[in-house]
């Protein structure tokens, strides 16, 4: 709505004028500190790491000299080839099937599509090392299926550490984001193009191509791109078997933990960040071409049963379930088995954690309170800047600044975030023109804030898109009205904006929480001593040799993101009941 | 919406507790490469004698040790480093970084464990040396004989059978790589590596994991160190020690005071205790040569005469050429890209 209607609606109601000011004059502050606070926690940090990388160690600018060096440098330089490859396969192998999958859950007349969605979204609660453990007691040389289940059949020996092991890890990992991205999209559809081409003749395979496939090319782009970035940044995976296959996500690693050089991981990371800003920029351009496909006229399409159609689906939908469960199956079994392959007597003796590095049960504790603190403030911030951001009337320039700084950190790898944050934290002070500044923000430094912090930045867009979906979703009526009546915004907000949206909310902190009990690649950067987290002590007990704990302390991951899925569950029913009872009629 | 602003105000109260952390007077930072599963046993040692010190670990593999403490020169953390390699306390002490101390019953320390100068600028406690961790049950699979000497590891049956940990972040693969090198003269040395390095499928980060994958069966046979395998045994694992012919790469694990500020005479209190007798017998019970004679018997699985099997090692000749061997180490394998 432009400036003038809230100007007449002002002048309409009888408040005095000064209230309505100070409530625009809020906004406006409001709205300025969200964007003040995306550039503390995103920007200034990208900047120092942008600046550290063209440094040398004793801080003087060298230009790109360090970026030659890396180039330079084979066995440092392979390492970029080595990732666009293993992401360009698993995003291929992840789309195809995710393509197959979604057709299956939205076009077919099978049964059982809820369990099956459930299933195969199972790796949204693991962490990636785990895919490398569990693909270790798969397909290492004591494994599963290279030893044919323990000699009960022939076995299958595949050269696990390198690309094919990392590979395999990232396609279990970027399935599900395939999977919903590609169920949205082939889940709109307008049957009445279907009619029109079954009148006008047209084979299964030409409907297919010339109907099904452009509906969902935005849908395919935005799957590729997604996988695409998450493989490509992902460094639990290669960790475990990696071998001697050396990516960007785990040179960066190398470079800052194994050898301390921050300079050199400094370099590596613009390396990782360009790409993966490339894919972020293009696909917001493509997305942004993309027009309403569901018209107020549009009929739903319904899936007609189609017998062989559906059996053929139906046995393949089954079988990725099942292989994704009997993956995770593995992990839990082999966390269990005392001495791997020699004993295979049950136990929890692994879960004890004694003599074991990595923190035990008091990381697992810390990830608890740090996943539980991560969703509650990053719930809050970033509902409350979506609704400001969304709600607000004028100041277009300060909402769109403000609406591509919440977007910005989804081109941000986790490994760059907490690099970043090193460098602009542990900062003692900047100097700029001979005037020393203090570093206000350097209290942070080493502990909890700072991976709560980091937590709330890395996994900030994605709780942005769907607080603001939610929040287009409401009329804006309910502004206008309030407003009319000299309701304060903050008390709309509270009484009708909240409770309204509600599903989402409690969708986003269990985002939040899920993927802040999972992620390994911002916090190992960023844990002191004093806060050992269970993701970091699966790498760390990796690294150790200590495999079976490893997977142990993995499985108490997914467990209590699982438990967390069912609370959401359950609370998102209740939740529907009474305050979404005004969706139905 | 009385329970989101009660939320609210719990969240922000539980964020002050984790952000403030609570300070006490008598605390320590400790760090060591020792392994994982020796530390907590001897500092319950510690906890019974000095119940008023807190200490707070910080564990890795040496060379990652090594690497964070000498990048924190500037602004030193630790308070005090405890069982990390002589080699690299030694860089730690060409930086200027350690303050030099006696502990109390410094006399009983054997000569060629501690840093001659007087007082000490560091102190041993214990030897760790090279063992093979051979899995005897893949090993018999494979039909492999075992091997027994440096020389072995190169016949091409045990081709892709070997891991070995990688000298940069391991302080066993640094004394390793540094012992082939002095026992064989640098350019033998390097054709020896060269030629290990095509029998070997994987480098690893730790100089434990070698010997773990051994005992799973991963990679049957890991160049580790005493120390691991036979504990690895003692787990169940079907894992043999073999300390190889030529004898053993060994490295002294040692203490030292970090040389800050203000130092706390808590660190003192830990590095006198962390060379007397009551944590001493501790180490003994796991390894074969302490820096003050205990009278314990040899652990079971180690060589009769531990000292025999060492090889002759010039630690300042390993500390100062330690960045130039891990650079031309880095140079000629860590490109190991390719798979096979």
């Amino acid at each position: 709505m432009p400036e003038s209607a809230s100007v007449r609606i002002a002048a309409a109601s009888r408040l005095p004028a000064a209230a309505l000011d100070l409530e625009a004059w809020t906004r406006r502050a409001l709205m300025l500190l969200v964007c003040l606070w995306m550039c503390v926690v995103v920007v200034l940090p990208l900047a120092t790491l942008l600046s550290k990388s063209l440094a040398d160690a004793d801080g003087r600018f060298v230009g790109l000299d360090n970026f030659l060096h890396y180039f330079q440098n084979p066995s440092l330089s392979a390492s970029l080839g080595h990732s666009l490859a293993v992401s360009l396969a698993t995003t291929a192998i992840s789309v195809s099937l995710g393509f197959a999958f979604a057709y299956g859950l939205t076009r077919t007349a099978i049964p059982g599509k809820g369990l099956f969605k459930t299933l195969a979204l199972t790796p949204l609660f693991a962490p990636t090392l785990l895919n490398g453990i569990a693909l270790v007691y798969l397909f290492g040389r004591k494994g599963l299926i290279t030893r044919g289940f323990f000699g009960a059949l022939p076995g299958l020996d595949v050269d696990l550490y390198g690309p094919l092991g990392i590979i395999l890890a990232e396609a279990v990992y970027t399935f599900p984001q395939a999977v919903l991205i590609l169920s949205v999209a082939l889940g709109a559809a307008d049957a009445r193009l279907y009619e029109a081409a079954a009148s006008l003749g047209a084979s299964r395979l030409r409907t297919f191509l010339t109907v099904t496939l452009p509906s969902v090319r935005y849908g395919l782009v935005s799957a590729a791109f997604v996988c695409f970035i998450l493989a490509f940044t992902d460094f639990g995976a290669p960790k475990v078997v990696g071998g001697g296959y050396n990516v960007l996500a785990t040179d960066i690693y190398k470079q800052v933990i194994g050898q301390q050089n921050f300079v050199m991981g400094a370099v590596v990371s613009v390396v990782l960040l360009l790409p993966a800003v490339v894919a972020f920029i293009a696909d917001r351009l493509v997305q942004r071409r993309q027009v309403a496909l569901i018209a107020a006229r549009s009929v739903p399409l319904a899936p007609r049963p189609n017998r062989l159609g559906d059996a053929l689906m139906l046995a393949f939908v089954a079988l990725v379930c099942l292989a994704i469960t009997g993956f995770y199956a593995t992990g839990l079994f082999a966390s269990l088995v005392k001495v791997w392959p020699y004993d295979l007597s049950l136990g929890l003796g692994h879960y004890v954690f004694s003599g074991i590095g990595g923190g035990g049960w008091a990381a697992f504790a810390n990830s608890l309170a740090m996943s539980a603190l991560s969703a509650l403030a990053g719930t809050v911030l970033t509902f409350a800047s979506a609704y400001l951001i969304e709600k607000t009337r004028g100041l277009a320039p300060l909402r769109r600044s403000a609406y591509f700084l919440s977007l910005l950190p989804l081109a941000l790898p986790g490994l760059v975030i907490g690099l970043a944050y090193i460098f602009f934290f542990n900062a003692p002070g900047w100097s700029i023109l001979g005037v020393h500044l203090p570093n206000p923000f350097n209290f942070l430094y080493a502990t909890m804030g700072i991976l709560v912090l980091a937590n709330v930045v890395h996994f900030y867009s994605v709780s942005f898109l769907t607080a603001t979906t939610a929040l287009k979703n409401l009329d804006p009526e309910f502004e206008t009205v309030a407003q009319s009546m000299g309701v304060p915004f903050q008390r709309t907000f509270m009484r009708v904006t909240v409770p309204l949206c509600l599903p989402a909310i409690l969708e986003i902190a269990m985002y939040y929480f899920v993927n802040s009990m999972a992620t390994v690649s911002a916090v190992i950067f960023l844990y002191s001593a004093d806060i050992p987290l269970a993701s970091v002590a699966v790498a760390n007990m990796d690294d150790a040799g200590d495999i079976a704990p490893a997977c142990a302390m993995s499985m108490l991951i997914v467990g209590a993101n699982l438990c967390v899925r069912i609370l959401y569950g359950l609370a998102t029913r209740g939740v529907r009941r009474r305050t979404q009872a005004w969706t139905k009629r | 919406m009385k329970l989101l602003s009660r939320a609210l105000l719990l969240a922000v109260v539980l964020a002050a507790v984790a952000l403030g952390g609570v300070a006490r007077a008598e605390e320590i930072l400790v760090y060591t490469a020792l392994e994982d599963d020796e530390i907590p046993r001897y500092l319950e040692v510690f906890k019974k004698v000095h119940p008023e010190i807190t200490v707070k670990i910080v564990r890795d593999s040496t060379g990652i040790i090594t690497a964070k403490f000498l990048a924190e020169k500037d602004n030193p953390q630790a308070d005090v480093v405890w069982g990390t390699a002589a080699t690299s306390l030694m860089l730690a002490d060409q930086a200027g970084m350690l303050e030099p101390y006696a502990p109390k019953g410094l006399d009983k320390v054997r000569g060629f464990m501690r840093d001659a100068k007087n007082p000490p600028h560091w102190v041993g406690i214990k030897a760790w040396m090279t063992g093979f961790c051979v899995n005897t049950k893949e090993i018999e699979e494979l039909k492999l004989p075992t091997p027994a000497s440096f020389e072995d590891l190169l016949k091409p049956e045990y081709k892709g059978q070997i891991s070995m940990p990688n000298p940069a972040s391991s302080g066993t693969g640094f004394l390793t790589v540094s012992a082939i090198l002095q026992l064989k003269g640098e350019k033998a040395g390097w054709e020896y590596l060269d030629k290990l390095h095509q029998n070997i499928a994987s480098y690893t980060h730790s100089g434990s994991k070698p010997c773990k994958m051994a005992g799973a069966g991963e990679l049957p046979i890991g160049i580790s160190f005493g120390y691991r395998g036979i504990m690895q045994k003692q787990k169940g694992e079907p894992v043999q020690t073999v300390f190889p012919k030529e004898g053993s790469g060994w490295d002294v694990e040692a203490n030292a005071l970090v040389k800050k500020a203000s130092i706390k005479p808590a660190a003192k209190v830990f590095l006198d205790w962390a060379v007397g007798p009551e944590v001493m017998a501790e180490y003994a019970k796991v390894y074969p040569i302490t820096s003050v004679a205990t009278g314990a018997p040899i652990p079971e699985g180690y060589p009769a005469k531990p000292e025999a099997q060492l090889v002759k090692n010039d630690f300042d000749w390993a500390a100062k050429n330690r960045a130039r061997i891990l650079e031309e180490w880095s140079r000629r394998y860590d490109a190991k890209s390719e798979p096979k």
